[in-house]
């Protein structure tokens, strides 16, 4: 804690005399943060020492507010989505998945299957690049730098899927009310598995160098504790939890999507120590990994996106300029041909991607370009003012974020907008636990205690 | 439990508390007088056959302008409002926020034992903005309590420690209630608009 600063309001007051010798003791005040390497994001604690014991704590969190909540009823239904990309950022298509699988409940819509499957697919895959960084860079800050370099390493070969797929790595958007953005790029399931074997390969390189290492285990184990009945009051979820030993986890218990037909374990630890928190990190990647691979397996096929039946392939930028002049004759049998990191879809993959509601999603290209009644829709979908429109109600619907819990709660008065938006941000309620946490442990057992919180500034702050 | 005997279940237990009740989505809630919630939520917490375990969701919402915002208009500027087209058609409608109060504090509640949900809604009005602290029964009230306070300026009795969590001390209002603008700052150094 060579960096620790101390501000002049909290004055450092080291005890000069001794305890046996019966003299004066006094506590001593250190100020963390907001603005310290190991706060992650911007958080400030304040604590009280004895010696080098923490006695008391006091968190000070929303030093990244930006009013998420407010925004979200100022702008449409499709244009939230932006903003849910910028709550936990190192998951992002999680956020995006929760939030439109809520409008989606309002609406009682359900998407077809293989969007379904391509939604449980980038989760997963975001959720591996979360709990990557979450472990890096917590034995990062214990001293372990290698192992940080190699999971970003991993993290970077996933986030070039995430790239492949939706033409961002951080801020994807990927996700539509009623469908996604567009389908996977022909060459995913290949691309995934070689990522995924770089991934494992990190992962067993990790593993070897922190698991049994005595140094890692020594500041892991022990710290941090919390009891599973402390853990639940407080409202922790996610891998959190299950390092007390609870066994709850959104993905089994209130099954969403497809993941009651996709194999996988719940892995649990007992002790709710630093070291199980990262242990159950670890068995969750490698389960993540288990998902995706089986529903890369089982999704149904995507299109073939030229089927000679569907007439000749024209890219859909060449098929604006054909319809702004108002040559509709050229594109008239063609199919439309959609980067899939681009907005839209043709005919061949619109059906299996997005939901045949004219009043939710947009055409697929060949009409937007091809005909009055796919403008039409196109712009009843895009202008200011118009967009989906759902009906009064309240909804709350939860996913499993790599934090835990993340919940959205979405009360419409059947305008243009959401009226009121909540999040359950996960690691709120681990936030609000992190006094207890602390308490009795020792000043430097605040690191990795507090790098295994996983604290997102993002959906913390909002 | 499923929705509907979950609402039954404290409907029988509190029958002068319950004001209202729906399964909207299959999300059931039920509407309750301020006075009983205290009451309510640790028959939820401690009944053997609900074990409501966690407190998922604490937040609330200003009803003050729902149904009442201005169509948007078509270019902000020229204040012509676009008409609303038409809206997707409900079946079995919502039955609407609760009436005569601006204020309704919304509670989550999940039992890990049983696998369902409960969703609690208590309107608040505006003179009288208090309701119990559930901190008492949850923990993690604690904060989410703060942050209710801090965005809506309704206060808990019983709470420990009430005081802002997102915003800063010197902060005035309350940024979720409607009548905030949206592009109002306060910063604390800086130009002020």
């Amino acid at each position: 804690m060579e960096q620790t600063e101390t501000t002049s309001t909290l004055e450092t007051i080291t005890s000069s005399v001794d305890d046996s010798a019966g003299g004066e003791t006094r506590d001593m005040i250190l100020n963390i943060g907001p603005a310290h390497p190991a706060m992650h994001g911007i958080v400030r604690i304040v604590v009280r020492l004895d010696g080098e014991q923490v006695e008391e704590v006091e968190t000070e969190i929303g030093y990244l507010h930006r009013g998420f909540e407010k925004m979200a009823e100022t702008v449409d239904y499709n244009g939230v989505i932006p903003y849910t990309d910028r709550l936990n950022y190192v998951s992002p298509l999680i956020n995006n998945m929760g939030y439109c699988m809520t409008v989606e409940k309002l609406l009682e819509l359900s998407v077809p299957e293989r969007c379904h499957y391509i939604r449980v697919i980038l989760s997963e895959i975001s959720r591996i690049s979360d709990h990557l960084t979450c472990v890096g860079a917590t034995a990062m800050e214990l001293g372990a730098f290698t192992v940080f370099l190699y999971m970003i390493k991993a993290r970077e070969y996933l986030w070039d899927l995430v790239e492949k797929v939706t033409g961002a790595r951080l801020t994807v958007t990927y996700c539509r009310v009623g469908g996604v953005k567009a389908d996977l790029p022909e060459d995913f399931a290949e691309a995934c598995h070689k990522a995924f074997e770089e991934t494992r390969t990190v992962l067993s390189e990790s593993d070897k160098l922190l698991t049994r290492n005595r140094i890692f285990v020594d500041r892991m184990a022990g710290t941090g504790v919390i009891s599973s009945d402390d853990a639940v009051a407080y409202g922790i979820t996610g891998p959190f939890l299950r390092a007390t030993g609870a066994e709850y986890d959104v993905r089994k218990d209130c099954p969403y999507s497809v993941y009651d037909r996709l194999p996988f374990d719940v892995p649990v630890g007992s002790r709710g120590d630093n070291m199980d928190r990262y242990l159950v990190r670890m068995e969750e990647m490698e389960q993540s990994m288990r998902i995706v691979e089986a529903a890369l397996r089982d999704m149904p096929r995507g299109p073939v996106l030229v089927d000679p039946g569907s007439g000749r392939p024209i890219p859909a930028a060449q098929m604006v300029d054909l319809a702004k002049v108002g040559n509709i004759g050229a594109i008239a049998g063609g199919s439309a041909v959609v980067g899939p990191t681009l907005e839209g879809s043709g005919h061949a993959e619109h059906p299996s991607i997005a939901v045949d509601d004219k009043r939710v999603f947009l055409p697929p290209k060949e009409d937007t370009y091809g005909n009055i009644e796919g403008l039409m829709q196109q712009f009843k979908l895009v202008m200011f003012g118009h967009g989906v429109r759902v009906p009064q109600g309240e909804v709350y619907f939860p996913v499993e974020g790599a934090n835990g819990e993340l919940g959205f709660y979405l009360v419409s008065d059947g305008g243009g907008g959401p009226y009121r938006l909540r999040v359950r941000p996960p690691c709120f309620a681990i936030m609000s636990a992190l006094s207890q946490l602390l308490t009795g442990d020792m000043v430097a057992d605040i690191v990795p205690t507090f790098g295994s919180v996983n604290m997102i500034g993002g959906e913390l702050d909002r | 439990m499923n929705p509907s005997s979950l609402i039954e279940s404290v409907k029988d237990h509190f029958p002068e508390g319950v004001l209202a009740f729906h399964a909207y989505r299959g999300d059931a809630t039920v509407v309750l007088r301020r006075s009983a919630l205290l009451e309510v939520a640790r028959f939820l917490k401690q009944d053997p056959a609900l074990q409501m375990n966690f407190l998922m969701d604490l937040t609330a919402v200003d009803y003050s302008t729902f149904g009442k915002r201005p169509a948007r208009a078509f270019f902000s500027s020229s204040g012509v409002a676009v008409r609303p087209f038409a809206q997707i058609p409900d079946e079995a409608p919502w039955p609407g926020p609760p009436p005569g109060s601006r204020f309704a504090v919304v509670y989550h509640f999940f039992s890990t034992a049983h696998k369902h949900r409960l969703r609690l809604v208590v309107p608040v009005e505006e003179a009288h903005a208090e309701v119990d602290s559930l901190t008492d029964l949850w923990l993690g009230a604690n904060w989410l309590e703060r942050e209710v306070w801090d965005m809506f300026g309704i206060s808990f009795k019983g709470h420990p420690d009430l005081k802002r969590i997102l915003m800063y001390e010197e902060f005035e209002g309350h940024p979720l209630r409607k009548d905030y603008p949206v592009d109002k700052r306060q910063p604390l150094i800086g130009p002020v608009n």
